[in-house]
């Protein structure tokens, strides 16, 4: 089995355009969350969400690329440019048949919409386009990164709801592992629109402290009330440890291991022990015991019943005494199908820029999080060995170890 | 609209939709080498000569034989003329 070096980072999210206002943000404990006043007029029960306002897709592509690509995909192209100019990848180091392109997304909304909404204005089929068909498919992201890339390797879009990210990441390490791939662009991407959350607003999980959006996103604070829905794109370069040695890379991390399990129980309520089957075995496949993680990087979603969840199989496989436990979505929102990639560039930003993130808006635990040391205040240390949580819809879970080594 | 109205239109609608230079197209200039675009962009730029032109196209064989701007050119004024003829 090969080593698998993280090599290159890149994310477009709510909480900035790249690493250096990312990390800021972090750092500082600062919301990306925003009021969008349209989901108010349209019923929504909720109008909070992630809000990107920064980003400008026509800098990035001219128009008959992004005739095929929905916003979230122009959005994973900025920041897989970002990674491989941190990796220092140049294209025709990765126009091979060992480099490949793997994408946790699981919706791509707007386009399907858009295409019924001009068969039924139009009359005819002819005039819907030639660039929906490729928006519209929840492998958008990859098919378009592949052809304007031009990587040869592994290309497909991985869908596992909230956990679809992290699978991604674990997916593309996994591959590395086996000696299948070299080097992968790997991550998460997800829309940010009124469309796609409908239904889901419907289910009454979203945060209605509309009067106070930062602080709406609470995970483990015992007066939570609900997620606040985000997104955008986040980006990894992993590589084959030797080979990014032997190339000179800077190496920022390495991805130690991925296990994974499902619940077999309920589609939205997460079981008692699934994610803490996939802890445990995440932790074997990197042979440590839990006292070798220093800082676990938790899916917490801020709705009471999954981070009860949670919190009870953290308590299960660190026992009374766990590491810092910080849920970033306090500040970014649940960043869905994304959020499991985005995760691990969030690590990676925080051991680069030495520290490690609180987990904003926790001022009272419940009975399930006061087992746990949740970080109340940003750390001047960056973590070291870390594990990154993420939980889906049907319950699948995704955990990745990380080591920094500074 | 005169032949040399309908070459501007047809022009300037295909360099807005394609992001085309206006410099680069002469009647010569071939839409798939020249232009780089493909046949997906065929289906796009159907759409856009019915929106400039406020004409169905159901040509579609013809459509297909279309080489350069200038074949273009001779069917939109074709058909613009077959349409002021009553045809």
């Amino acid at each position: 089995m090969h080593r698998v070096a993280i090599t290159g980072i890149g994310i477009i999210s709510c909480l900035g355009r790249d690493i250096d206002q990312v990390g800021a943000a972090l750092r500082e404990g600062r919301s990306g969350i925003v009021v969008d006043p349209e989901r108010v007029t349209l019923g929504f029960r909720s109008p909070l969400t992630g809000g990107i306002s920064d980003f400008d897709p026509t800098k990035e592509l001219g128009r008959k690329q992004r005739k095929t690509m929905p916003d979230f995909a122009v959005q994973a192209y900025a920041a897989a440019r970002d990674a491989l100019t941190m990796a220092r990848l140049e294209d025709e180091q990765i126009q091979n048949d060992e480099t490949g392109i793997i994408i946790g997304c699981d919706s791509s909304c707007i386009a399907a919409i858009e295409q019924v909404d001009l068969l039924k204005a139009k009359g005819e089929t002819k005039s819907i386009g030639s660039g929906l068909v490729f928006r519209s498919m929840t492998s958008s992201v990859t098919m378009n990164l592949n052809t304007l890339l031009k990587t040869r390797g592994a290309c497909w879009s991985l869908s596992s709801a909230c956990s679809s990210g992290g699978h991604a990441v674990g997916q593309a390490a996994d591959l590395i592992a086996l000696g299948k791939q070299e080097r992968i662009v790997c991550g998460g991407a997800q829309e940010i629109n009124w469309q796609s959350m409908c239904s889901f607003d419907g289910l009454g999980a979203f945060s209605l402290r509309i009067d106070a959006p930062s602080a709406a996103s609470r995970p483990f604070d015992v007066d939570r009330d609900g997620l606040v829905p985000s997104g955008g794109a986040a980006v990894l370069i992993l590589e084959r440890y030797d080979l990014a040695q032997k190339r000179g890379a800077a190496i920022l991390g390495e991805v130690l291991s991925y296990a994974f399990s499902s619940d077999g129980e309920s589609i939205s309520v997460p079981s008692s022990d699934g994610l803490g089957r996939a802890m445990k075995k995440s932790l074997q496949a990197a042979r440590l015991q839990p006292s070798d993680i220093d800082y676990i990087c938790a899916h917490a979603t801020s709705t009471p019943a999954g981070d009860a969840a949670e919190a009870q199989n953290i308590t299960s496989v660190f026992g009374p005494s766990t590491p810092g436990v910080s849920s970033l979505k306090s500040m970014t929102g649940h960043e869905l199908w994304m959020s499991g990639a985005s995760q691990v560039v969030y690590s990676t930003i925080m051991a680069r820029q030495g520290f490690t993130a609180a987990n904003a808006n926790f001022e009272r635990p419940d009975e399930h999080s006061a087992k746990l040391n949740i970080l109340t205040e940003t750390l001047s240390q960056p973590p070291r060995t870390v594990l990154c949580n993420s939980a889906g819809f049907g319950g699948t879970n995704a955990c990745l170890v990380l080591r920094f080594d500074q | 609209m005169t032949d040399q109205e309908i070459i501007e239109l047809v022009n300037s609608s295909l360099a807005e939709e394609f992001e085309l230079e206006l410099a680069d197209m002469t009647a010569e200039t071939t839409i798939y080498d020249d232009l780089g675009l493909d046949s997906l962009d065929t289906v796009d730029m159907v759409i856009v000569l019915e929106g400039a032109f406020s004409f169905k196209i159901r040509e579609e064989e013809a459509i297909r034989e279309i080489r350069t701007l200038g074949d273009i050119h001779a069917f939109v004024i074709g058909k613009k003329r077959q349409l002021e003829a009553g045809l």
